[in-house]
């Protein structure tokens, strides 16, 4: 039973015992928030091992690297003399003679140091081609012997060029917008408003869009898939439905590069698949499976099942079958039972499941490098990319800045639209 | 339920009163069996009159529950035909029934308030708005939930939960309602209060009502009539009292109320009456129902029906002592332990004062004692069937 509405008390012994019932009613409140502070420091305290090793390994990382997208002191810290003599500088047409001879200098620095090459990569990533450029002056200065090194820089036409100072003028500034604007397709044109970088360069939306519509397109297939297979498991006899969960959960303990190269074998030009249709004569010709969004799909949606169906599952078995003998006995006819009474109630389970899949799938990496074509590489295959092979950190960071936004947009709609406590992950 | 709602219109007593003749609903030779093997419901014959309260009684794997599900369309009969209002509802699914269900843990919708709950039934039947407003109005106040509308089931207590369930069942006015353990997850106090708005509200509307439980006092308690089903199959069907003053085996004698149980073997039977030997010495005349000479009997004696003989008195004398009291208040049970070992319930007087191996001369009427063949199921050997 609820507590009793005020009104059925007795309303005037209430209002001469208020004021005395309020401050004991304090007093009590207040010794019920000390006890339970204790509780909670307590179970605060049991947790906190775990929640020291997540910030350590988790949070703090996470933060450092994503903070690369925003700071990046590589050109500041490798030009010092150039970005003194640049601090005066108006940004148009090229600056004067002490900007190149501080350039020189910090050039020859940077050689001394070692740290010529990073300097030229860093460039690089903001100004393309100019890595070459770097390198080719460096090795000039230091073999120019007699030669004014101003004369030297100004005889490499790179130095020349309209875009080159504005971009080192920019780089001498540690935190920079470069790469954020970069992941989105943008950059800051001369007169210092944001535009969209010309079409043959843009890649990143066209990507990020790509990314979005493979985990829509893998969510739904799981949900078409695996939500009669739920019901089935659900509504099965014990035993049955242990054997199906276990069918469920077998591939999900597979190693996913396994499961991986297993639909390379299945979907290649001569695999079983193809082998499959052509026998049963769905097709005229081999498809082409592998390295293609198709078998991308494919792919995903058998590794995502499990995590769509098992929390629609969870869902559908607390639904007791009276609910339905209920509506039917009511004089609810399967359909509409099914709509105005079933579905309702697993829908948090069925938003909760999707949710799950579509937030993994922005983030696959293996499978579409494994199975995807040129053209069906996600996000985290870029990501990837410019960690590992293009070693600019700071794009990897500023992709994945992006990634994480969008994720999360996505979850706080998601708790908008249906609550927090209503989304049953488990 | 003194408040007992307006004018609330009376289960559909007007149509087809033809079918009163043949009974309101008819089971015929109908059988249930959920492996081909084995028997949920046997052999299970049974009419239901319009206005009726029928419970189906019986142990856990009786059948009961079985029988109500064949009824409400959830499962199907293996064998025989169950009609209702003289027409077959073999072919008739559980929506197309228009049969009034409440179940055991309620089966309200937790996504919805009281008030869509009850107006689900009319709103699938078409029923335009302003109507639905009004019956679903008119049934929250019959059973006294009114301003509990936008409430959801989860902010009510058990009561109130069944109450919802029970206008949610009553609302279409369909003139069968089942009740499956309705009142089970209740405390005792409320469901004797539930038994009671059950009864009236059967009164008031005229509806007929099946009933399953396994609780026999809820059983004696509501019905009109009482199917005692053991075995999947009905022991014994009868009114209340039948039951109670006259049951016709060892089963239902045992499962309805108290009784005491002597066992013995019938030395020889006279007209009615029977002459039995009690194991371990002693005999008894007793009331010969379906005995034969020389076989094993049960003698049932409820423990009012015993009493301490202080005089010399007509009818059975069995001598005793005294191995307990039980003190309930309005009255005492004494256990008394006969010479052949055998323990009698003696219902007694509260003022009685009898000390623990005091002796005793218990006597009853031999109209009070009934022989029952042995071998017939007693409720101790309940073989466990399919279903429920």
């Amino acid at each position: 039973m609820t507590a009793i509405p005020p009104s059925e008390l007795d309303r005037p012994a209430l209002a001469r015992g208020r004021s005395a019932a309020d401050t004991d009613l304090r007093s009590v409140s207040a010794a019920i928030r000390r006890a339970e502070f204790g509780d909670r420091l307590r179970s605060l305290a049991l947790a906190a091992p775990l929640l020291v090793l997540l910030a350590l390994s988790f949070g703090i990382p996470i933060v450092l690297l994503l903070s690369r997208a925003v700071y990046d002191p590589t050109i500041a810290n490798a030009l010092p003399q150039t970005s003194q003599a640049l601090s005066g500088w108006s940004g148009s047409g090229l600056p004067d003679d002490a900007a190149f001879l501080a350039l020189a200098a910090d050039l020859k620095d940077n050689q001394a140091k070692g740290t010529a090459y990073e300097l030229a990569k860093s460039l690089n990533a903001r100004l393309p081609g100019a890595r070459s450029q770097v390198l080719k002056t460096v090795r000039q200065l230091e073999g120019a012997g007699d030669k004014p090194p101003l004369e030297v820089v100004k005889s490499v036409p790179f130095w020349s060029q309209p875009g080159t100072w504005p971009a080192i003028a920019n780089g001498t500034h540690a935190v920079t917008s470069f790469y954020l604007l970069s992941a989105l397709d943008l950059r800051w044109n001369a007169d210092g408003s944001i535009e969209r970088v010309p079409p043959e360069q843009a890649i990143f939306l066209q990507v990020f869009m790509r990314t979005f519509f493979v985990a829509a397109a893998v969510t739904l297939a799981t949900l078409l898939l695996g939500f009669p297979l739920a019901y089935l498991i659900a509504s099965a006899p014990k035993g049955l439905a242990a054997i199906l969960i276990v069918a469920v959960l077998l591939p999900f303990w597979t190693s996913i590069l396994v499961r991986t190269a297993a639909w390379t074998v299945l979907l290649q030009k001569f695999g079983l698949v193809n082998d499959m249709l052509l026998w049963l004569g769905v097709v005229d010709d081999r498809l082409d499976l592998m390295y293609s969004r198709i078998g991308l799909i494919i792919a995903m949606t058998h590794i995502q099942l499990p995590f769509t169906l098992l929390p629609i599952y969870s869902v559908m078995r607390t639904i007791p079958p009276s609910q339905m003998k209920a509506a039917y006995s009511l004089g609810g006819r399967p359909f509409t039972a099914f709509r105005r009474i079933y579905l309702p109630q697993v829908f948090p389970g069925v938003m909760a499941g999707c949710l799950l899949t579509f937030i993994l799938c922005l983030g696959y990496y293996i499978t579409p490098a494994l199975i995807g074509g040129a053209s069906d590489q996600l996000i985290s295959n870029f990501i990837g990319n410019y960690v590992n092979v293009e070693l600019n950190w700071e794009m990897a960071a500023a992709l994945s800045f992006i990634l994480l936004v969008f994720t999360l947009a996505l979850f706080g709609i998601f708790a908008r639209i249906l609550g927090l406590d209503r989304l049953k992950l488990v | 339920m003194s408040a007992v709602a307006t004018a609330w219109p009376a289960g559909n007593a007007a149509s087809a009163p033809a079918a009163d003749l043949k009974g309101f609903v008819e089971f015929t030779d109908v059988e249930k069996s959920y492996d081909g093997r084995t028997f949920a419901v046997t052999r299970l014959n049974l009419s239901v009159a319009r206005g009726e309260f029928l419970t189906l009684l019986g142990p856990s794997g009786s059948g009961k529950t079985t029988t109500l599900n064949m009824l409400a369309g959830f499962e199907r009969p293996t064998r025989g035909v169950i009609t209702l209002e003289g027409r077959s509802v073999d072919r008739l699914p559980p929506y197309e029934r228009n049969i009034g269900m409440v179940f055991q843990n309620y089966a309200l919708f937790p996504h919805m308030t009281v008030e869509e709950n009850v107006a689900f039934p009319l709103s699938v039947r078409k029923i335009d708005k302003a109507d639905i407003t009004t019956r679903v109005g008119r049934a929250l106040d019959m059973v006294r939930l009114k301003q509990f509308g936008d409430r959801r089931p989860t902010q009510l207590s058990g009561g109130q939960q069944q109450r919802v369930a029970l206008a949610r069942a009553l609302v279409f006015e369909p003139s069968l309602v089942l009740m499956d353990e309705p009142l089970g997850a209740l405390d005792k106090k409320l469901r004797e209060h539930m038994q009671l708005e059950i009864k009236q509200l059967h009164t008031m509307l005229g509806v007929t009502i099946v009933y399953v439980t396994h609780d026999q006092s809820e059983a004696l308690t509501m019905s009109d009539r009482v199917a005692v089903f053991n075995n999947g199959g009905i022991a014994q069907l009868g009114s209340p009292d039948d039951l109670y003053n006259t049951p016709q085996s060892s089963f239902v004698a045992s499962f309805i109320g108290e009784n005491n149980t002597l066992a013995g073997k019938v030395e020889h039977v006279v007209g009615k009456e029977c002459r039995v030997a009690l194991d371990g010495g002693g005999a008894i005349t007793a009331l010969a129902i379906g005995v034969a000479e020389g076989g094993a009997c049960h003698v049932a004696i409820r423990p009012e029906r015993l009493g301490l003989a202080a005089a010399a008195q007509a009818g059975n004398r069995l001598t005793a002592t005294v191995d307990g009291r039980i003190y309930l208040g309005d009255h005492q049970r004494l256990l008394a332990r006969l010479e052949n070992g055998q323990v009698l319930t003696v219902k007694v007087g509260p003022e009685a004062t009898m000390a623990n191996g005091e002796p005793v001369l218990v006597s009853c009427a031999p109209g009070d004692c009934r022989a029952f063949p042995a071998d017939a199921g007693t409720a101790g050997s309940i073989s466990k069937t399919t279903g429920e």
